[in-house]
């Protein structure tokens, strides 16, 4: 048994964190002119009458994690899992509360920083880049990323567009991109359930390596074997609060309880992930999707 | 499984007040904070090579699907100075009161879409991004200086159609042409500070793209684009308040310095005065407050 958490170095700490959305034109006037005057003219006072929805995505949730722990993060859809990562990753301000890290934590996913008109090549380099690589970083393993991705194993894929690719390619891409780097604390948004199924396996190792250089990973996923597999604690939110914390075995056989399926339902692989080809550049519609390859999970 | 042996056991949050002291004697850091500003120029220094990257990128991707490709980079700037040459130089006959007023138009325009493009991108730059705000952490004064420096690169494009234009029109290359860089220096301090401005005014209130366009025309019309400020500021029946707006006008001095460096028949005598005082001191001033107007807010880009 391990020692209690006073001996443990904490990386990420939640104090009472708090997370809302504000939603404009919502509500009453949908949109209509009246509504958006209002709004403008009457402000602080009453946001809810002018048609601005708040979303309270996460409520006074408070955890503490440790150096070297793997924690899953699990909850039906919409009960702000990828909203509570991405607050940790300080992408996302807080409403009310604090969370301190150790250290700058990162959300595995380039995604939204890689265009499809560029050539997989480019998108390597913009990726890495845009992740705090330097240029000679990126160069040295540019050909690790490549081969990792198995892009060109069907010929000179990386110097066509990423637009060509099939979204089963893109996405692995993506993930290879991502996977480059290593973090002290990693974030990942359901990333294992990319491409086909050797580069599933491929991508779990990959996961593993990059769960023993980083201090401490989280997981959000619908997959309750890979959350089996990697995790030995997990956090279980519900409708934004923290339903349990707790070791793995405990927490998921209360949460198949309350999602009622005795047995894991998620063995199959996933089906290929079909959002890239809705979304051809997140950087332009704005999408709060961290990575594409969610539309593509069963849950 | 062999995993729940080693399992910790469940650490219930200790009370309230502990999690920050707890937080506090460990040596974490708040999570999304706003760095200092010495700390937020070097993270943004770090970071130059994705501005940089991200600039070329943005540009590339722009024609890849058309058959004609880059050559849009220069054949775009190149009409759209034919309509304008076609609207006030023909119909309107404008350009009886200038010298070389071909060269003088394009100048005009070509230099004036730098910095309305630069504005207009940089209102976008982090509502257009929010994909890009909430997945990777990076100084978000990279979004706009980064599109600031795609509409640079545009614009060497542009300049590139534009000495054509001018030795075509007989405009002979002469030493001045080497005060368009500081020009263009000058030029894109002042865009990105706008820019950075806009952008933290547009993520908070979306709303001012769609107010922008009036905005920059009217901004257009009164920047002598197609006509000489210099022959209206002659006119004696205009109040000298109206005449040292339009002189002191950034996009006006910018224009006319630009003017100035590369077309021989347009004298000194025709800038507005102390022109490079006043290029600077907007530079200086748009490039400084805009930066420390944008750092301000930095860590409520991406909310909402």
């Amino acid at each position: 048994m391990a020692e209690r958490s006073e001996e443990k170095v904490p990386t990420v700490v939640a104090d009472r964190v708090d997370i809302v959305y504000r939603v404009n034109g919502t509500g009453a006037g949908r949109g209509s002119a009246t509504a958006a005057l209002n709004r403008i003219l009457r402000r602080k006072q009453a946001e809810k009458a002018a048609g601005v929805r708040k979303v309270h995505a996460v409520k006074k949730v408070s955890f503490v994690a440790h150096k070297g722990e793997a924690i899953g993060l699990i909850g039906t859809n919409g009960s702000g899992k990828s909203t509570l990562l991405k607050a940790v990753a300080g992408l996302l301000p807080v409403e009310n509360g604090r969370i301190y890290t150790d250290g700058q934590p990162s959300l595995l996913g380039v995604n939204a920083a890689l265009m499809n008109d560029l050539t997989g090549e480019r998108n390597v380099f913009l990726g890495g880049l845009a992740m705090g690589m330097s240029r000679e970083q990126i160069k040295e393993r540019y050909q690790d990323i490549v081969d990792f991705s198995g892009i060109n194993e069907k010929g000179d894929f990386i110097t066509l567009p990423m637009r060509t690719y099939s979204s089963g390619m893109a996405a692995r891409l993506r993930f290879s991109i991502a996977a480059a780097k290593d973090h002290d604390v990693l974030l990942i948004d359901e990333a294992l359930a990319t491409g086909d199924r050797s580069f599933q396996k491929r991508s779990e190792a990959r996961i593993r390596e990059l769960r023993q250089h980083a201090g401490t990973v989280f997981l959000v996923s619908h997959n309750n074997k890979s959350i089996r597999d990697t995790c030995e604690r997990v956090l279980w939110l519900e409708r934004g609060e923290l339903r349990m914390d707790g070791p793995t075995e405990d927490v998921m056989k209360e949460y198949e309880a309350f999602t009622g399926d005795k047995k894991p339902a998620a063995k199959k692989p996933a089906p290929k992930a079909d959002a890239t080809k809705a979304k051809p550049d997140a950087t332009k519609t704005g999408t709060t999707q961290p990575d594409a390859v969610k539309a593509g999970l069963p849950s | 499984m062999s995993q729940v042996l080693h399992t910790p056991p469940p650490t219930r949050a200790p009370a309230d007040d502990d999690l920050a002291a707890l937080a506090a004697r460990h040596g974490l850091s708040v999570s999304g904070a706003r760095p200092t500003l010495p700390e937020y120029v070097r993270q943004l220094w770090a970071r130059r090579h994705f501005i940089g990257a991200f600039a070329t990128a943005k540009l590339t991707a722009q024609y890849s699907q058309a058959k004609l490709g880059q050559v849009w980079q220069v054949m775009t700037p190149l009409l759209n100075a034919a309509v304008y040459y076609f609207i006030f130089g023909v119909l309107l006959g404008t350009k009886h009161n200038v010298p070389d007023y071909v060269p003088f138009l394009v100048t005009g325009v070509f230099i004036w879409t730098f910095t309305q493009s630069s504005i207009m991108a940089g209102t976008r730059a982090i509502s257009g991004n929010l994909g890009l705000v909430r997945a990777l952490h990076f100084p978000r004064a990279a979004l706009p200086i980064s599109f600031a420096l795609q509409q640079l690169q545009q614009l060497l494009f542009s300049m590139a159609a534009l000495v054509v234009i001018l030795l075509c029109f007989g405009v002979p290359v002469s030493v001045s042409w080497v005060l368009a860089v500081p020009a263009l220096v000058l030029q894109f301090t002042f865009n990105a500070g706008v820019s950075m401005v806009m952008a933290r005014m547009g993520a908070k209130t979306p709303d001012i793209a769609q107010l922008m366009p009036f905005v920059l025309r009217t901004w257009m019309y009164v920047s002598g684009v197609m006509w000489s400020i210099d022959k209206l500021a002659d006119k004696d029946d205009l109040p000298h308040v109206v005449t040292v707006l339009l002189e002191i006008n950034p996009a006006a001095v910018y224009i006319d310095l630009m003017r100035f460096a590369l077309i021989d028949s347009f004298h000194a005598s025709q800038l507005p005065p102390h022109v490079w005082a006043a290029a600077i001191g907007w530079a200086l001033a748009a490039g400084i407050g805009g930066f420390i107007y944008f750092w301000k807010a930095e860590e409520t880009y991406g909310r909402g």
